[in-house]
């Protein structure tokens, strides 16, 4: 069961926006939610972090220090969070602009190249929901429905055009790793 | 009502909105700006006035104004504003108007940063400003709580006529949670003879805190003193977590009253018998929480968790009154406190386990 | 011999900027920096940095130099230069601090005649905090504390710094320039030069307000950012002389 998982990257990726749709996919399910952003000097230029909690019980701490899922989108913030994440959990790592590998052995590690991905879709902005749809298939910490549903509160009122790239952007990731559930059934 | 999700900021903003606060006057500043800006696009929705003054030094004389001249209206800053301020907070809680502040705890002393800490405790508690004053301080720890409680705040402030500080930190304000928003309940502003908005044929009134004669001025600090006995029996809020049996009880507010929250939480899934005494009030202090905590009789320990080098444990171990030694645990600067750290602390003290 | 034409003034620390790209603090702060080495006053320079995106300007000068409190530059600067009156005293502020939050401090240091070079930096929003409303925020310009634009019914008018301040007796030398083009960045040291030399001469109080970028607070790209200080900031504030010393009036 994965409660608590942190997502970063540099300002402008929309790491911020993506765990508000988290969030708000964890409310349409009847959930407790707690969403944090980065905070401090990092705020300008950057890496942008935010921890989302989602969880049955209401939540004491919203702080994610150590975070059971991982999903960075640049290499500072592979850096700067992996020796986070507990043990047994799980990095998700945008391989378009990380060209390193993950250096622990007692994580799970998914290397997904969300930028390329999103250039085939046709806009490269979506690269975080790519990253984000492979995310929510490998925990299932909300389902992909409830967070497709969210897309039309997070964004914006003049950004609302985008919702169908981005419910693809989403598919695109959550598909990404479909051989390894078809692997594990047969 | 479905929720929806919200910053902490934005929800001392629309908290006050529903409590029927028609004015704002602030400065920008760091971490609570976003309180500002949700305003600035919500006050004209309901005919409200925002206004963006030139200094904290303005922007207290405009609630002064305001407040004087019958308003419901608040304010907001952070640390070095919030410092700015102690003039005019001073003013209005000798001429006994009601008003808000919020004050999202930025680190210090100085220019410091904008991270999240709890050292302005002293100044929130102790008046903050010249003279022999008190505000009423409340500390919520969600995002639910800030709505709930600043509709308190100025039913609170119109009771007592007087000021009420509320306090958060930067991640209280940053951090989003659902928050259930019913059905606007109607809000009633009671009359207030006391302003000084033109008689209109009606006496005179004056908004005034010079007591030029001593005598005078010790029967309006007696007045005030009066008020401030009458809210200390009356008006400490607190809440109880997992005390009943508890060894050690753990007393933090805000957002290290969330950390400690998950700290109980671990403790108890370990057998260990641990508690938490979360302060809604800071001044008053909720002395009782702490009489009927040792009336209980179980408990051996209190653990004061700040994000400061150690405020609060003052007045825990003024509330104790020496009944039971009082340890604390600290992190400053910014630094939040984690979980295993604090387990650390209480195991150390329970299993007296040297770590 | 080969003339070095790009080093790195002495009066400025070997480290990178913190400032957003397009951000024309960088600049303005190495112009300051090289007049201070071509006045060859480093040594007896003493500056004050604001509250403000500059509040690090004691990392980049390599002066000594004072961080004070918002708005509070010119006070701080009085106590220095009255302690100290044959230093150099200069103060860096923006609009927020030295315009909104620090009017009271700046007025009265000018109106006092205080023997020091205040650099204003005008990039009409509160770039620090979020890009909220400056007192120079231009009418109908939109920013975080002003969503619908900024509307002269609500929230009053643009203050212009120079044409206030030409009228202040203290003041000897007043004026107004900016750094969207090469041409203008020449002017722009000229000025700062001329704040210094005031200072030095004994003549009085001296500020020099330079229309600066924000690319980031306006929502515009670097150069998208120049483009529109030059159409609309210059269109509000005039560039030119405000106020010049009386002697070199007299000459004229
Ligand atoms: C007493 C006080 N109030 C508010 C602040 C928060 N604050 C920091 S910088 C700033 C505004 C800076 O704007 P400006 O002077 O225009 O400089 P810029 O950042 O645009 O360069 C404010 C309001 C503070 N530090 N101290
Ligand atoms: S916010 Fe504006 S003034 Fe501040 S560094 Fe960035 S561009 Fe410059």
């Amino acid at each position: 069961m994965f409660e608590q998982v942190l997502l970063a990257g540099f300002g402008g990726q929309g790491i911020l926006s993506a765990g508000q749709l988290l969030a708000y996919a964890g409310i349409l399910e009847g959930k407790y939610v707690t969403w944090v952003p980065s905070y401090g000097a990092e705020m300008r230029g950057g890496t942008a972090n935010c921890g989302v909690t989602i969880s049955n019980r209401s939540i004491s701490s919203p702080i994610v220090s150590d975070p059971e899922a991982l999903m960075v989108m640049n290499r500072p913030s592979l850096e700067k969070f992996e020796q986070n994440v507990v043990t047994n959990g799980l990095i998700v790592v945008n391989s378009s602009l990380i060209n390193c590998k993950v250096e622990r052995k007692d994580v799970q590690v998914m290397y997904i190249p969300a930028n390329k991905l999103a250039e085939e879709l046709g806009n490269n902005k979506v690269a975080v929901n790519i990253a984000l749809g492979a995310l929510i298939f490998l925990t299932q910490i909300v389902s992909l429905e409830a967070v497709m549903e969210s897309l039309g509160k997070v964004l914006p009122p003049h950004h609302q055009k985008l919702i169908a790239i981005n419910q693809r952007a989403l598919k695109t990731g959550a598909q990404y790793f479909d051989h390894l559930a078809k692997e594990k059934a047969g | 009502m479905a929720k929806v999700l919200m910053k902490g900021n934005e929800a001392f903003g629309e908290g006050a909105i529903r409590a029927g606060c028609r004015f704002y006057f602030g400065y920008p500043i760091t971490p609570q700006s976003e309180l500002a800006h949700f305003l600035a696009k919500r006050m004209p929705e309901v005919g409200g006035t925002f206004l963006q003054a030139e200094s904290e030094l303005a922007s207290i004389n405009m609630v002064f104004g305001a407040a004087g001249a019958g308003a419901r209206v608040m304010t907001s800053s952070s640390g070095p504003g919030i410092s700015l301020m102690q003039e005019g907070i001073s003013f209005i809680a000798c001429a006994e108007l009601p008003c808000v502040i919020v004050n999202i705890m930025r680190g210090g002393p100085g220019l410091g940063n904008i991270a999240p800490v709890q050292s302005d405790y002293f100044q929130a508690t102790r008046g903050g400003g010249h003279g022999d004053y008190r505000l009423i301080v409340l500390a919520p720890s969600s995002v639910q709580e800030i709505i709930d409680l600043v509709w308190e705040a100025f039913v609170l402030a119109e009771k007592y006529l007087n000021p009420i500080l509320m306090l958060g930190d930067g991640l209280l304000g940053q951090m989003m949670e659902p928050v259930e928003l019913d059905e606007e309940k109607e809000f009633f502003i009671p009359l207030r003879p006391w302003a000084a908005s033109g008689r209109m044929g009606g006496p005179k009134r004056i908004i005034n805190t010079l007591y030029i004669v001593p005598e005078e001025a010790e029967k309006h600090n007696f007045k005030l003193n009066q008020k401030y006995k009458e809210i200390e029996v009356k008006e400490q809020r607190w809440e109880n977590y997992q005390t009943k049996d508890a060894q050690l009880v753990l007393v933090a507010f805000g957002t290290a009253a969330r950390v400690c929250k998950g700290v109980v939480d671990y403790c108890r899934e370990q057998g260990l018998p641990v508690g938490l005494i979360r302060p809604i009030t800071l001044w008053p202090f909720p002395d009782k929480a702490f009489d009927y905590i040792l009336s209980l009789g179980t408990v051996r320990y209190f653990l004061s968790v700040e994000m400061s080098t150690g405020q609060m444990i003052e007045d825990i171990r003024l509330a104790v009154d020496g009944r039971r030694p009082v340890h604390f645990y600290g992190r400053f600067g910014g630094m939040l406190p984690v979980l295993t750290d604090v387990v650390k602390e209480v195991k150390k003290l329970l299993l007296k386990e040297e770590p | 011999m080969y003339k070095k034409v790009f080093a790195r003034p002495k009066a400025l620390e070997d480290v990178p900027f913190h400032f957003c790209p397009g951000c024309t603090h960088g600049i303005i702060h190495r112009l300051i920096a090289e007049v201070i080495e071509e006045l060859n006053v480093f040594e007896q320079t003493i500056g004050v940095c604001p509250v403000g995106c500059a509040v690090f300007a004691y990392n980049y000068f390599a002066c000594d130099i004072f961080q004070a409190a918002h708005g509070r530059a010119p006070a701080v600067a009085t106590g220095i230069k009255r302690a100290l009156p044959d230093r150099v005293v200069f103060t860096y502020q923006g609009d927020g601090d030295l315009a909104a939050i620090g009017m009271g401090e700046i007025v009265h240091a000018a109106a006092r005649g205080e023997k020091i070079s205040v650099f204003f930096i005008n990039n009409s929003v509160y770039g620090m905090t979020g890009g909220q409303m400056a007192p120079t925020t231009l009418p109908g310009q939109v920013t975080t504390t002003t969503p619908y634009g900024r509307d002269r019914e609500i929230n009053g008018n643009p203050v212009r710094v120079c044409e206030m301040f030409s009228v202040i007796d203290g003041a000897a030398y007043v004026a107004r320039v900016s750094v969207h083009n090469p041409a203008n960045i020449i002017k722009t040291k000229k000025a700062i030069k001329k704040a210094f030399q005031v200072q030095l001469s004994g003549l009085g109080f001296a500020l020099v307000e330079i229309l600066s970028a924000c690319p980031t607070n306006w929502g515009l790209s670097p150069a998208e950012a120049l483009n529109w200080l030059a159409e609309n900031l210059i269109a509000y504030y005039p560039l030119g002389d405000f106020k010049i010393p009386k002697e070199e009036a007299k000459n004229v």
